[in-house]
């Protein structure tokens, strides 16, 4: 029995020896060398089999043997199972491998037009200090594009916008003004809406387009100032632009705000010393502003002794030149993929 | 407004230079538009006196002069070749390296083998005429008076040294179309006394009313009217100051009487207008409206007919003027005028704006009637141009005049408080600095505690309450004290956006997600895209503009499918390989044409697409995400539009309604467009589904047994369509929760005119599992119906 457990230990000594270095030897190999001496019909098991015919005395010391032969053997398979396991991992990343720098699988995501970013943008500061957002028609009544905003037929200031006309009564709406009347309308006060969405102007070169877009903002309410006028407008442009742009107000016109401002931007170009963009003047202009003309609230049936209100024009594709540095407006509305990708990474998907 | 920096002088002493008055002006609501430099192309340029002159040894028109530029030369040689100097003449000396007029640089050379230092100058060379300086449109050199130091800057001795200011006017501000409305903002501004003008004259003894009768019919266009008889006209050349002035702000000198006229327009901003007496029939002057049919033919020989919208001026018999617009060629001065009558009035801006454009007929004095006179002003007017005929002393003045409709309007008076308005600035300006700038402003304060009762001052026909005296503060006290405030007084409002606006930008994300970018084009299109699309007759539906910039943007869109198209070619022109486009814009709809309602505006999502591996079905794509962002199901039937392939159409229904198409290109008209990739284009009426787009949505609890899928490869006729086939499969069995094709093949096997279809259909358990045995008796009814209902085969 000695000379037995002896021959096979021996035997799988030498197998073991030169196996572990055979790149022949698979793991399945190994599985039926291992069933050949372990098996439940292996050669140690039919030395198991084979105590019977040993001597009672010698039979403590032959199965200690034995278990032991089992031991060492099942270790060295277990080891030599493991060394082949990670080779043939390793030959399975090999064959594996990928080149990750090829491209992706994606098929992109399409841009915002920027003049929908900076409407959005506008909207985000607005709505975060209670506006809310009143749409107006497009083909709009006399009344409520110039009338109502104290613009009476034969105004010299009909002549500040070359209006588009259908008829008698019903133009392109030359400003988005027209929804202050419109929303004082249908509401009271307090008010606070901003009034987006495309206008008509018979003007078209490098720097106007026959249609554009405006954001009308209003608020009605009591004890509203020129202050806060300024205050909302400090807000817009360090949002809309960078933490250290101020804004100017000078005097203007407007039928229907008085006092009226024009607002001017510090240029976020060169931080206002001047440069190109801002014509060396350090400021850029931007919208139109006042306090609502007296006149106004009362077409609206609202109390001008007890209300005020201030307004404010931004033209969308002004702000959008300005922030992304659009040097001719006609590119806004060409709709070349060249153009609109780019702004995939300015605004959110 | 051109407005001279050396006129403004006459009435305000400024101290300051014309660039720090641009940006007070500008501070306080005068924008100046452009600062010209009037000798700004003059350089190097200094007066020099001849002290000798000999023959040049090689050229008989040649002369060799030796002048005495001061500080610049003592001896200074130049050849000249004009004949009209001699010594002693003070000339201007273009210094060897200056600039002329019109960019001509001027270089040492020599001529005919002498030096030349420089050049000796005409008035042309210097940009000037005798409008500038007497004898400026000599032919040859500009020979200066003989008390002119030499050695100094040309430009102040011609008058160059000066600056015009053009300055945007507010249309508020009428008060400031003039030299003079200008001087007191800048006497405001700059806190200094302002010159009253001299309004003087002589009255002699006749009266205007023993030569004319002059009435007014028509007082509401017409509310002042001054005439004013002046004779023994002596027609002659103004003096030099006065066709200065006019040359500055761009008039032609005429004669004084005219240029009396236009000198009145330009420094007060009443238009004034003077009628040869003798050629009055009549001695009659009447205001009034025109007949129908009546004719004038105005000062530049235009005929007009009128209507009684129009105001005329008219003699005895006939229209002798175009009120404000234009004087009649039958009654201007000439040269022969000797008796006249001038006209101060105040039309109404509306009227004179409306004939102006119905006939057509602009002039200096309708551009300032639109903009509005007071009546004050007019009054003043006429007094002023009566002083200046006095002081070109050119005719003899009457001693009364017709003044009708003399200014009876009270000047405004508002009544506030210095805490009304520091409420509306919100800011706290001194009582005190009120009444400062406000008296400046000529407005009359009178103060008791903080109450004010301000009186406007009579040419300020803008002011109306006590919002226009606080911007009147606030632009004189400086915008730069308005600090900023954040609504600090006013109410909490709720704010944000509608649902339907919410489901817009969320419309546009779906769309983006699927790599489409947003376009935007404009709403109006042409008549010539409809025929493009060949649905011309669509064009008489759509809103036609009245004044377009042209026919190719004359119609409102009712579809945007043309502007999309249009964007596509475009990129594809310019060698863009791919584009997935979209827009979400209005189309207008008419409910009847000439408009009478207020039309709809009918939001409408386009899409748009082409490039490699693009097809029918990727644009389809385009819909299923907009449908899967709201949780709609949207169905799809062939269908055709004029511009579509009609084999590659589809209409998309949702509920059964047609809520949309898409489709590619009709290759024909791609042909014609030159285009040579498949483009596919599809529109969605977003309005008909916005209603749907934010319906209120419960989760379904997920299934307790899990699906059981089974796939069904069958044999159909090539014409079968698979949402036929899909729809039976539904309704043959309550379990079948999601059908999907996913291959199809035609070859031998399935034989001709057939196609096989493989669709995988899911079953989803309700109250208990399904055993594989449930499923193929589903899978049996399916098949039943599907054969029964369209004579399918399982494969």
């Amino acid at each position: 029995m000695k000379e037995q457990i002896e021959s096979i230990r021996k035997e799988i000594g030498e197998w073991l020896s030169t196996a572990g270095s055979d790149p022949a030897l698979t793991r399945e190999g190994l599985f039926a060398y291992r069933m050949e001496h372990l098996g439940k019909t292996g050669k140690i098991s039919a030395l198991s089999k084979g105590m019977r015919d040993v001597a009672p005395e010698d039979r403590p010391e032959a199965g200690k043997l034995l278990s032991e032969l089992r031991r060492w053997a099942e270790e060295n398979f277990d080891a030599l199972e493991a060394t082949l396991k990670k080779r043939e991992l390793e030959k399975k990343y090999a064959s594996e491998k990928l080149d990750v720098t090829m491209p992706a699988r994606f098929s992109g995501t399409g841009s915002a037009h920027p003049v929908t970013l900076v409407k959005n943008e506008l909207i985000d500061i607005f709505s975060g200090m209670g506006f809310d957002v009143f749409e107006g028609p497009e083909i709009e009544r006399d009344y409520y594009n110039f009338q109502a905003l104290n613009i009476p037929a034969d105004h010299p200031a009909r002549d500040m916008q070359d209006t588009f006309f259908v008829t008698k009564e019903f133009l392109l709406r030359s400003q988005t003004s027209s929804g202050q009347i419109r929303v004082m309308e249908q509401r009271k006060p307090p008010i606070k809406v901003l009034s987006p969405g495309r206008v008509y102007r018979s003007d078209s070169d490098a720097t106007h387009s026959p249609m554009f877009h405006q954001m009308e903002g209003l608020v009605v309410d009591k004890n509203v100032t020129l202050n806060d006028l300024k205050g909302l407008l400090d807000e817009f442009a360090r949002r809309m632009f960078t933490s250290e742009t101020k804004t100017r107000l000078r005097p203007s016109y407007f039928p229907f705000t008085e006092p009226s401002v024009e607002v001017d931007l510090s240029c976020s170009a060169c931080g206002g010393k001047g440069c190109r963009i801002c014509k060396g003047t350090g400021w850029i202009e931007v919208l139109g502003a006042g306090m609502v003309n007296r006149r106004v609230l009362e077409n609206c049936d609202i109390d001008p002794d007890e209300y005020t209100g201030l307004a404010f024009g931004i033209g969308l594709e002004r702000i959008a030149m300005i922030k992304y540095g659009i040097g001719d407006i006609r590119l806004l509305f060409e709709g070349d993929v060249r153009f609109l990708k780019q702004f995939g990474n300015g605004g959110r998907v | 407004m051109k407005v001279p920096f050396s006129w403004l002088k006459d009435y305000v002493d400024i101290d300051c230079t014309a660039q720090e008055l641009t940006q007070k002006l500008f501070s306080c609501g005068f924008e100046v538009e452009e600062l010209i430099d009037c000798g700004a192309e003059i350089d190097r340029c200094v007066t020099g006196r001849i002290t000798h002159i000999e023959k040049h040894p090689d050229a008989d028109k040649l002369r060799i002069c030796k002048l005495d530029c001061g500080e610049y030369g003592s001896d200074i040689q130049i050849v000249t070749g004009a004949g009209n100097v001699s010594e002693g003449d003070i000339v201007p000396v273009a210094l060897d390296g200056s600039s002329l007029h019109g960019g001509v640089k001027i270089k040492k050379g020599k001529l005919r083998g002498v030096e030349s230092c420089g050049m000796l100058c005409s008035g042309e060379e210097l940009g000037i005429n005798d409008d500038w300086m007497d004898g400026a449109d000599v032919n040859g050199i500009l020979i200066l008076p003989a008390e002119t130091p030499v050695g100094v800057d040309i430009r102040g001795i011609v008058g160059l040294d000066d600056y015009i200011f053009d300055i945007s006017v507010t249309a508020n501000r009428p008060d400031c179309q003039s030299v003079y409305g200008i001087a007191r903002e800048v006497a405001a501004v700059l806190k200094k006394p302002l010159v009253p003008l001299d309004l003087s004259y002589t009255a002699a003894s006749f009266s205007t009313s023993e030569r004319v009768n002059v009435t007014v019919e028509a007082p509401d266009l017409c509310p002042r009217y001054i005439a004013h008889y002046v004779r023994e006209i002596k027609i002659g050349k103004s003096p030099l100051w006065m066709r200065r002035r006019l040359a500055l702000c761009g008039l032609r000198s005429i004669s004084n009487v005219v240029d009396i006229t236009n000198f009145i327009l330009l420094e007060l901003g009443q238009p004034m207008h003077a009628f040869d007496l003798a050629k009055i029939a009549q001695n009659k002057i009447c205001v009034r409206r025109a007949a129908e049919g009546e004719k004038i033919t105005t000062l530049d020989s235009k005929e007009f007919t009128l209507t009684p919208e129009n105001l005329v001026i008219a003699d005895g018999k006939n229209p002798v003027a175009l009120a404000g617009v234009m004087g009649g060629l039958n009654s201007g001065i000439g040269e022969d005028t000797s008796e006249l009558l001038f006209e101060s009035a105040k039309f109404e801006r509306a009227n004179i704006r409306r004939t102006s454009r119905a006939l057509g007929q602009k002039s200096d004095s309708s551009a300032r009637f639109e903009k509005g006179v007071d009546a004050y002003t007019t009054g003043i007017a006429i007094n002023r141009a009566l002083h200046l005929i006095e002081e070109l002393d050119c005719g003899k003045i009457a001693r009364d005049r017709f003044d009708i409709g003399e200014s009876k309007a009270q000047p405004t008076v508002v009544k506030t408080s210095v805490a009304q308005i520091n409420a509306l600035l919100g800011i706290e300006v001194p009582k005190a600095d009120i009444r400062d700038i406000l008296t400046r402003l000529n407005f009359n304060v009178a103060a008791k505690g903080d109450a004010l009762t301000v009186t406007a001052p009579a040419y300020r026909e803008d002011v109306e309450g006590f919002p226009d005296l606080a911007e009147e503060v606030i632009r004189m006290y400086g915008y730069d004290h308005i600090a900023g405030t954040f609504l600090a007084q006013a109410s909490v409002t709720g704010g944000g956006l509608t649902e339907q606006q919410r489901a817009e930008n969320e419309a546009g994300r779906a769309m983006r997600m699927q790599d489409y970018s947003e376009i935007i084009t404009y709403s109006f299109i042409s008549p010539k895209d409809y025929a493009r699309l060949r649905m011309g007759e669509e064009a008489g539906k759509a809103i036609r503009i009245k004044n377009p910039i042209g026919e190719d943007m004359s119609l409102m869109r009712t579809t945007l499918a043309p502007s999309m198209l249009e964007t596509l070619v475009r990129n594809i022109r310019r060698g863009n390989k791919a584009a997935r486009l979209y827009e979400l814009a209005n189309v207008y709809l008419a409910k009847s044409l000439p408009l009478e309602d207020a039309p709809e505006e009918r939001k409408t999502l386009c899409v748009g697409l082409y490039g490699p591996g693009e097809d029918f079905f990727s644009a389809k794509g385009a819909f299923e995400a907009f449908a899967a962002a709201f949780g709609l199901e949207f169905t799809y039937a062939p269908a055709t539009r004029p511009f579509l392939h009609p084999g590659k159409t589809a209409e998309v229904l949702f509920g059964g309604e047609c809520v949309g198409y898409l489709g590619e290109l009709a290759p024909d008209l791609s042909e014609e467009l030159t285009v040579e990739v498949p483009v596919y284009l599809g529109e969605l009426d977003y309005a008909a589904l916005e209603s749907s787009l934010h319906a209120p949505f419960k989760y379904n609890p997920l299934p307790k047994f899990p699906e059981v899928e089974r796939d069904l490869a069958l044999v159909a006729e090539e014409g079968t369509v698979c949402a036929d086939v899909e729809k039976i499969i539904r309704e043959a069995c309550k379990y079948v929760t999601k059908v999907h094709l996913f291959d199809v093949y035609r070859g031998k096997q399935v034989g001709e005119g057939k196609k096989s279809m493989a669709f995988s259909v899911t079953f989803t358990p309700r109250d208990k599992a399904i055993a594989p045995e449930d499923a193929d008796g589903y899978v049996k009814k399916i098949l039943r119906a599907l054969h029964e209902k369209l004579g399918l085969e399982l494969r």
